[in-house]
């Protein structure tokens, strides 16, 4: 599997209005591995996520993907070759789930009969029955949808998987569920996937490395999601990632000869494994 | 006998349908020039709405161009540009063309100006071109309102079609001059009710595509066009 780290070099943006969106950030991007973006509404992680496909372009500073200034790389072409998914899905209203998963590889040349077979492979992927492809995606569930989003992300089968808040529009058990499908898909596919988040038990579950952000993109802790939660840098990490939470502070108790893993409040959590 | 069955006589009489003159070849030129008014006003307003949809710039010169073209009345443009370009068909084609556009306009810019920004940011986000993000995706879900720009649009001109035969002996609005100048009033009303009959078949053709559009944007709901 080739490897495509994503390097951020100092990048700013400033919008037109005036709004710095994001200050100055540096952060490098492993090859095969996930990074959660995690701050609060407003801090420019969309900003960060979409200076990756050029969907946005820095004010100065500059990303790299594999050594390359994406600034020297065609934005239509970029895109082709970095699959991404949001939050609200984004899907096309007039076209079959099928479709919709087959757009990027069509555009790129591939015969459409060859893309809608291999559309609904990535159907069965990503925990769905191929019998959905010739429904719209008004006839799906918001999970289901969601699971359509990740589908059409992966068809042209890119490196880089960019997810902006990609679970945020679902209930929590349909979330969790979503989560569980992305590391599964995850240990399959090895791709480098940055993923935004306002919600840091996402970012613990999913990132192998998370980036706490404050306003302006400014990095409060990177580290990995056990490092964050042992050593919180400053009280806005502590706070953030609710370290004093009673759910975060786990005893054990024995119980029928079983230890059980009690938070704060005395509620159990889990059992340990013996 | 009543005006409306003298009206009906005179539309029956066969001696009227044929001919250089007749209703069949005046049905004919009516619709052509419907037909070319309309679309030569679309070929110049709908590139020029979508692209305003599209990159959202110029809303304003768009709205004050088509405010000041409504404003326009059809019949003293008509009289000054026949002044200007002299007896035929010029003068109300070009008029024609000016009542037209508007809704056109309209109809171009408000359709794609309505279609869900986060759907167009995910299809630019996934590698279409600008020309594709048009094509496959702004101009398909604004097809139902772009059409009912098209619907208002033939509606003005096949019925405003008439006043072309205020400085050219075409289409229907000859049997309207004629009979006014003789004072025959069926034939007059003859002449009416031709322009309704076209008006209503226009209306329901146009109206059956501008459901299959409403379709196609929104496969899954049993969404009737809008009025
Ligand atoms: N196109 C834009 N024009 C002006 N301001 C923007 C634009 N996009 C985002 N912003 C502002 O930039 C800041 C960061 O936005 P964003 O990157 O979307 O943050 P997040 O994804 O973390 O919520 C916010 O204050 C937002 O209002
Ligand atoms: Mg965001």
């Amino acid at each position: 599997m080739v490897g495509m780290p994503i390097e951020f070099r100092a990048v700013r943006k400033v919008y037109p209005d005036g709004t710095v969106a994001v200050d100055d950030f540096s952060h490098h991007v492993p090859s095969h591995k996930t990074v959660a973006l995690v701050g609060s509404s407003g801090s420019g992680k969309t900003t960060l996520l979409r200076m990756v496909n050029r969907m946005v372009d820095p004010s100065s500073g500059s990303v790299l993907i594999d050594d390359e200034d994406v600034r020297t790389l065609d934005p239509v072409v970029l895109r082709r070759s970095i699959g991404y998914v949001l939050q609200a899905g984004g899907l096309l209203p007039h076209r079959t789930v099928l479709d919709n998963i087959a757009t990027v590889p069509v555009l790129s040349g591939t015969p459409r009969r060859a893309a809608r077979t291999a559309a609904t492979e990535l159907l069965e992927r990503v925990g769905l029955d191929p019998s959905l492809g010739p429904r719209y995606p008004s006839q799906l569930s918001g999970g289901q949808q969601q699971r359509v989003g990740v589908a059409r992300a992966l068809a042209a089968d890119p490196n880089i998987l960019l997810m902006d808040e990609p679970f945020g529009a679902v209930d929590p058990i349909v979330r969790r569920e979503l989560q569980d499908e992305l590391l599964r898909l995850q240990a399959e596919l090895g791709k480098t996937i940055v993923l935004v988040t306002h919600d840091i038990d996402e970012a613990f579950r999913v990132g192998d490395e998370v980036v706490v952000l404050r306003e302006g993109g400014r990095v409060a802790q990177a580290g990995t999601p056990s490092q964050i939660l042992t050593h919180p840098a400053d009280d806005f990490v502590r706070d953030f990632v609710g370290a004093d939470r009673p759910e975060r502070l786990l005893t054990t108790v024995e119980v029928d000869g079983r230890r059980l893993v009690v938070d704060a409040n005395g509620r159990p959590a889990g059992v340990l494994s013996p | 006998m009543n005006l409306f069955a003298e009206a009906l006589a005179w539309l029956a009489d066969p001696v009227h349908w044929s001919g250089p003159s007749g209703i069949a070849a005046r049905l004919a030129q009516h619709l052509a020039i419907t037909v070319a008014v309309v679309a030569v006003s679309a070929a110049v307003a709908i590139p020029v709405g979508v692209l305003v949809g599209h990159t959202r710039r110029g809303r304003g010169v768009v709205v004050a161009v088509a405010g000041a073209a409504r404003a326009v009345p059809t019949l003293g443009l008509l009289t000054i540009l026949g002044l200007m370009m002299g007896i035929g068909l010029q003068a109300p084609l070009a008029a024609l063309v000016v009542l037209a556009i508007p809704s056109l306009l309209a109809g171009a810019y408000a359709g794609v100006e309505a279609v869900a920004p986060d759907v167009v940011d995910a299809a630019r986000a996934s590698g279409m071109s600008e020309a594709q993000v048009v094509r496959q995706v702004e101009l398909p879900l604004a097809m139902p309102v772009l059409l009912g720009g098209v619907r208002a649009a033939t509606l003005q001109v096949v019925a405003t079609a008439t006043l072309a035969a205020y400085v050219s002996d075409t289409g229907l609005g000859r049997y309207l001059f004629a009979g006014l100048k003789t004072r025959d009033y069926p034939q007059m009303l003859a002449g009416a009710l031709l322009v309704i009959a076209l008006t209503l078949v226009l209306e329901a053709v146009l109206a059956s595509i501008q459901r299959a559009a409403a379709r196609a944007a929104a496969p899954t709901h049993a969404r009737r066009a809008p009025a």
